[in-house]
């Protein structure tokens, strides 16, 4: 098997605060192959964003990793100096973040923000780095780029300010993109545009990309592995297909069947039970275990670590533990 | 139809897009102007929610925010509860506190230097609404309500995650109990499990209190579930009007239907998704006609030099000549 091109091992990512220590991630561990699309998925506050961060080295201090490794081709990026990591930001890894504006300046056009970029991680003249620019524009969708490339954001609106971010991110050729809610915004013909021009670029360049949404449509088609987290741990990570049509974490499963779906005729959505637990009040044992239906003994004690099944699924829940499933009260 | 909440008639906006006067001298450049939109009209009855869909860039935002009064429109009248609103005065103090709006960016809605019980009681105390102490209260509960945590009151923005947000924005817009709330993506930044929690929340406000909604989404399974009727702009025009759940059964306009071909598939029936044919046209120079015509299987003669009226169909209303056809034929 090939080496990952991103491999993260243990993540710990903690912020002080007055009250305590807040651990966001806790030992988080996931590979993303070269040309592979990596979904990432869990709850509102689960830890998509701040995995993302770690990655690129953008945590807020005073947050910081407190643990583990993250490796990009091999080479450790996890303690590298700013300026080490700043060359591999853009250049290497290109982020598109989950809130638009914050990434493109108001006070400069779309032409000046995206030349800019290009010149400074790609040796090019102006003139090819504005042909680059309204080539990518066109690419990720958006109408008549040659003339709007002079605008200013604002004069965009919301899914288009999006995909300026996205041509953004990719404008200086990454091995990595990770991409945090890039098609929130979008309407599905514009995702499904962007979703292509995102799976090409893994086909074309052996570039990889961490998928980060709370959209399982998306992710069913754009992804071919899904990493499930809770409560900044991995719940469940495995091949698109199996993860969504049998899904081995209870956690999953209940995502599963929050869904509003374009034939269901109910008038409520399945709601899981509870809500995902504070930062500052994770229960002992699995972090899932007040709302799961399923809960046996060792789920308050025991940490469940991720378990390696066949055909590649990993999952973390005791119930598949073939030890500790014995003691499963009723099967 | 009782008489509705909110009536829109002709609503019109164009933005000047032109480069600067300078540029445009020496460039010799006429004036551009982009029509975000032209001449769009529905209504919404009290206690219904009626949703706007539509390709990134339709104009969706723009009817939100004219609706509003964050934008005067070039031309056409808003009407909300039989009051018309001098859109030129802006909308006068009585009313402005019986709507709402949910922004379609809620970071940038959120003051990153106010503390998120400050940021939710805001309304309230705007218009005067409750005592001080009383706002705190209130603003504790409602974090609740969404999901988040009392002890979050004394927590600034950039502490929450970008889904923790979007539901601080959503206890502000509901703080001053407002009859009508305008939704510009309500839910885009939240997973599956907490946007069944804050759909289900808007549906029971809208029981108990006959909230009235207009609903801005991309997101066609939730404006499926959640709207009574669905307008579709294309190019800052309305082509079609239905009943929500007849719209995704039986479209009537080309547009509709090729909208709805691209939905993703989460079933993993098998059934490729189509990409939306063709590209969305320079909203700058739109084409003559039906500006959809470039891209319409059904397109003829006539659609290139006529733009198409609604008119009635079986589920709403709709504006195609092909439909025109079938209907005279
Ligand atoms: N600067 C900070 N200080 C304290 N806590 C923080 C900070 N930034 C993030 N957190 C917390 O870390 C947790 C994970 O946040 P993260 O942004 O990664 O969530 P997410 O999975 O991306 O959620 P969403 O889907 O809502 O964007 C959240 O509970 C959040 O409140
Ligand atoms: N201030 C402005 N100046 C110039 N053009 C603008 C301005 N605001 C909006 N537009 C243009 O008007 C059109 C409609 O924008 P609007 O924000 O209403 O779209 P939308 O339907 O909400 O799209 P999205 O789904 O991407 O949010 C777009 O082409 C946009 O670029
Ligand atoms: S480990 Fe126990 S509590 Fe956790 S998901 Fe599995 S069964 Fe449920
Ligand atoms: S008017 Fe003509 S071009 Fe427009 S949607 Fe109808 S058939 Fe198609
Ligand atoms: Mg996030
Ligand atoms: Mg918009």
């Amino acid at each position: 098997m090939a080496d990952p091109l991103l491999s993260v091992r243990d993540l710990v990512v903690e912020f002080p605060t007055r009250r305590g220590t807040l651990r966001a991630l806790d030992r988080v561990s996931f590979d993303i192959m070269p040309g592979e699309v990596l979904g990432m998925v869990g709850e509102s506050g689960a830890g998509k964003s701040i995995t993302g961060a770690a990655i690129i080295g953008l945590i807020e201090p005073p947050g910081r990793i407190a643990a583990g490794e993250i490796r990009l081709k091999g080479e450790r990026i996890d303690n590298l100096r700013p300026e080490a990591l700043r060359k591999i930001r853009g250049k290497r890894i290109g982020m598109v973040f989950q809130d638009p504006l914050t990434s493109l300046n108001p006070l400069y056009t779309v032409a000046q923000q995206l030349i800019e970029t290009i010149r400074t991680h790609i040796d090019c003249s102006e003139a090819e780095a504005r042909k680059r620019a309204v080539a990518l524009l066109d690419r990720v969708g958006i109408p008549a780029a040659a003339r709007r490339i002079d605008d200013y954001p604002h004069h965009f609106s919301g899914g288009m300010r999006q995909r300026v971010v996205i041509a953004l991110a990719l404008c200086a050729e990454p091995e990595l993109v990770i991409a945090d809610e890039p098609t929130t915004a979008l309407d599905v013909s514009v995702q499904s545009q962007i979703i292509e021009v995102l799976k090409d670029i893994c086909a074309e360049r052996g570039a990889a990309v961490m998928l980060i949404t709370h959209d399982m449509g998306v992710i069913a088609e754009t992804a071919d592995r899904v990493a499930v987290l809770y409560a900044g741990r991995v719940a469940e990570i495995g091949p698109v297909r199996e993860v969504i049509t049998e899904a081995l974490h209870p956690y999953t499963r209940g995502l599963m069947g929050s869904i509003p779906t374009l034939t269901q005729e109910s008038d409520r959505l399945v709601q899981i039970p509870g809500a995902m637990p504070r930062l500052n009040a994770i229960p002992q044992g699995c972090a899932f275990n007040p709302r799961c239906e399923r809960a046996f003994a060792p789920c308050f004690t025991e940490r469940p670590e991720l378990l390696a099944l066949d055909g590649g699924r990993r999952v973390a829940c005791w119930l598949h533990d073939t030890a500790k499933a014995s003691e499963v009260p009723h099967g | 139809m009782a008489e509705p909440l909110l009536k829109i008639e002709g609503l019109t906006r164009r933005f000047d897009v032109s480069k600067p006067w300078l540029n445009r001298v020496i460039e010799r450049d006429e004036k551009q102007f982009l029509t975000a939109n032209a001449d769009v009209s529905f209504e919404i009855a009290k206690g219904e929610t009626f949703a706007l869909v539509g390709e990134s860039g339709s104009g969706k935002s723009t009817i939100a925010k004219m609706v509003v009064g964050l934008l005067p429109p070039s031309a056409g009248t808003i009407t909300f509860a039989g009051q018309t609103i001098d859109t030129a005065a802006g909308i006068p103090r009585s009313l402005r506190r019986r709507f709402q709006m949910i922004f379609q960016d809620p970071f940038a809605s959120l003051n990153p230097r106010w503390r998120v019980g400050e940021i939710i009681a805001e309304p309230i105390r705007t218009f005067g609404l409750m005592n001080p102490t009383d706002a705190r209260k209130e603003a504790a509960r409602l974090l609740e309500v969404v999901g988040l945590s009392a002890n979050d009151v004394t927590k600034f923005p950039h502490e929450f995650s970008g889904g923790q947000r979007q539901r601080i924005a959503i206890a502000r817009a509901l703080s001053s109990k407002p009859e009508f709330i305008v939704c510009d993506e309500p839910t885009s930044a939240l997973d599956v499990s907490v946007q069944a929690q804050i759909l289900n929340l808007m549906r029971d406000l809208q029981d108990e209190f006959g909230l009235t909604y207009l609903l801005i989404s991309h997101d066609l399974s939730v404006v499926r579930h959640m709207s009574t009727r669905i307008g579709v702009l294309y190019l800052g025009r309305l082509v079609e009007i239905a009943q929500a759940k007849k719209l995704f059964t039986e479209p009537q306009h080309p547009y509709t239907r090729m909208l709805l071909d691209a939905v993703p598939d989460l079933a993993l029936s098998g059934r490729r998704r189509r990409a939306v044919e063709g590209e969305i046209p320079n909203p700058i120079s739109p084409p003559p006609g039906c500006a959809f015509h470039p891209r319409c299987p059904l397109v003829h003669d006539r659609c290139k030099r006529e733009v198409p009226l609604p008119r009635p169909t079986p589920i709403g209303q709709a504006a195609c000549h092909a439909l025109d056809a079938v209907a005279t034929a």
